[in-house]
């Protein structure tokens, strides 16, 4: 399959602080790499480098051939094929779910605004929120924001979805809703980095495991290897701390 | 109450009613505009400029409005250049809630959580784009009740314009006084007047801030 993301190499740090150095991902077309690891790894940070949102010194982040430089002049044009969804969901609270779908399709790619309108209501649906089209963000509830912020990134047809921890901020309830809607999205072949801490979801959706550590990818493989037959001792504890042991 | 005088002075009044209405709003109309321009300016921390904004906020933040029209109205004739009363009155009264404004939309741009710039540009909305349709009427919705307030102050401060000879609702109401002594008349119709002036703005005003709190609040 051909290759859509290409991270060659890059470094990031904060002032003197390294995040990580060399890191190096390749990403198929369709493919679901889900990144695992404990907080302060650096898996948020990398996925922000990847839109540019934050900067890196070193190496190249090549997304379907061109290259992405917080410089460049067309850095807008390139995001527009890279969805993103936060933890903290960010709707546009001054707009109503289907301004907020509707805003950058109509600002950005000139789209008629009754096409936009059409092809949100048709999301909205699949997620089951046509009825809060009206609604304002802060008369949703978390589960639901969060499946708006997913439909909000893929109005604008991206090539590859970023999701970082959309669920950390959730109800357990909640969580499923909006898994199920990152999951229905996978079958249909999206290409996606997804973050979580969801180890069950990360089995389900996963093409391929990364396990992040220091900056640093310590193992990766496809979901089955990784979950019963991880290799090194790193991931072995880092899994084990999702285990509870019945106490006698 | 005799009000065979206050119906005699019923013209004075309203002349003066809509000078004072007139005056006030074109300084507010200023104030709007150099407000937002110094917000601007201190938001994005554009060089030298930025730092010309603080001086002016602090400086007409600081100064009462009596002064700042004495300097205009007395003192800048000294240097040749002359400005007629009622623009004068406007003049003044749009640098003093200029700074008002200034520090009102500011604060609003800056009460912004920068995860809202990320996700606008995430969207592959370009700076402008960015600041236009989020960060800006998200920052005005947050800055409403001080700006209401700001204008319902501005419109009360019109009360020093008497001060550059001005026949304001204040003037006319002591010129009265000192005419004819019908102090509780002259007094009486003062504030009636100011009331009309002021009732609607803050009517107005509440119902704004609601809308726009409801928006993004939801209280």
């Amino acid at each position: 399959m051909e290759t859509i993301l290409e991270v060659k190499n890059i470094s990031k740090s904060f002032d003197d602080i390294m995040v990580f150095e060399n890191l190096s991902l390749t990403v198929k077309k369709g493919e679901v790499v889900v990144i695992v690891g404990p907080s302060g790894c650096g898996k948020s940070t990398f996925l922000r480098c990847i839109n540019a949102l934050e900067r890196i010194q070193e190496g190249e982040i090549v997304l379907d051939g061109e290259s992405i430089d917080p410089a460049a002049k067309n850095l807008s044009r390139i995001r527009e094929k890279i969805g993103m969804v936060f933890q903290s969901y960010d709707l546009f609270p001054h707009l109503t779910i289907l301004q907020n779908l509707t805003l950058a399709p109509v600002k950005i790619r000139r789209t008629n605004r009754r096409d936009a309108e059409k092809e949100a209501l048709e999301f909205l649906d699949r997620v089951g929120l046509s009825n809060k089209k009206d609604s304002y963000p802060r008369q949703l509830s978390g589960g639901q924001k969060q499946r708006v912020a997913i439909v909000r990134a893929l109005m604008m047809h991206p090539e590859i979805l970023l999701l970082d921890e959309i669920t950390a901020a959730l109800d357990p309830e909640m969580v499923r809703e909006v898994l199920d809607v990152v999951l229905d999205l996978a079958r249909e072949g999206r290409t996606m980095i997804v973050v979580t801490h969801e180890m069950q979801f990360a089995r389900a959706v996963a093409d391929r495991m990364i396990f992040m550590d220091g900056g640093r990818i310590v193992e990766e493989g496809n979901a089955a290897e990784f979950f019963d037959a991880p290799k090194t001792d790193r991931l072995r504890k880092f899994l084990h701390s999702f285990d509870y042991e019945r106490r006698e | 109450m005799d009000f065979e005088v206050i119906h005699s002075y019923m013209p004075l009044y309203i002349e003066a009613f809509i000078l004072t209405v007139k005056i006030g709003w074109a300084g507010i109309a200023i104030s709007f505009a150099v407000g937002i321009f110094a917000a601007f300016m201190m938001h994005f921390k554009v060089p030298v400029v930025s730092k010309i904004a603080v001086g002016y906020v602090e400086l007409f933040r600081n100064t009462p409005l009596l002064v700042q029209l004495f300097f205009i109205y007395f003192g800048l004739p000294k240097i040749g250049l002359s400005i007629s009363a009622p623009n004068c009155g406007a003049i003044g009264l749009g640098l003093l809630g200029g700074s008002y404004m200034a520090e009102a939309i500011r604060s609003g741009l800056s009460a912004i959580p920068k995860s809202q710039e990320e996700s606008a540009l995430a969207l592959g909305l370009n700076r402008r784009q960015m600041f236009v349709h989020v960060i800006f009427p998200e920052a005005v919705s947050i800055s409403v009740p001080a700006i209401v307030a700001n204008i319902i102050f501005m419109l009360k401060e019109t009360s020093v314009f008497s001060a550059i000879s001005l026949m304001d609702l204040m003037f006319t109401a002591k010129d009265l006084i000192g005419l004819y002594y019908n102090t509780t008349e002259a007094l009486f119709l003062l504030v009636v007047f100011y009331i009309v002036m002021l009732l609607p703005v803050s009517i107005l005003g509440s119902v704004i801030e609601k809308r726009a709190r409801y928006k993004t609040l939801g209280a």
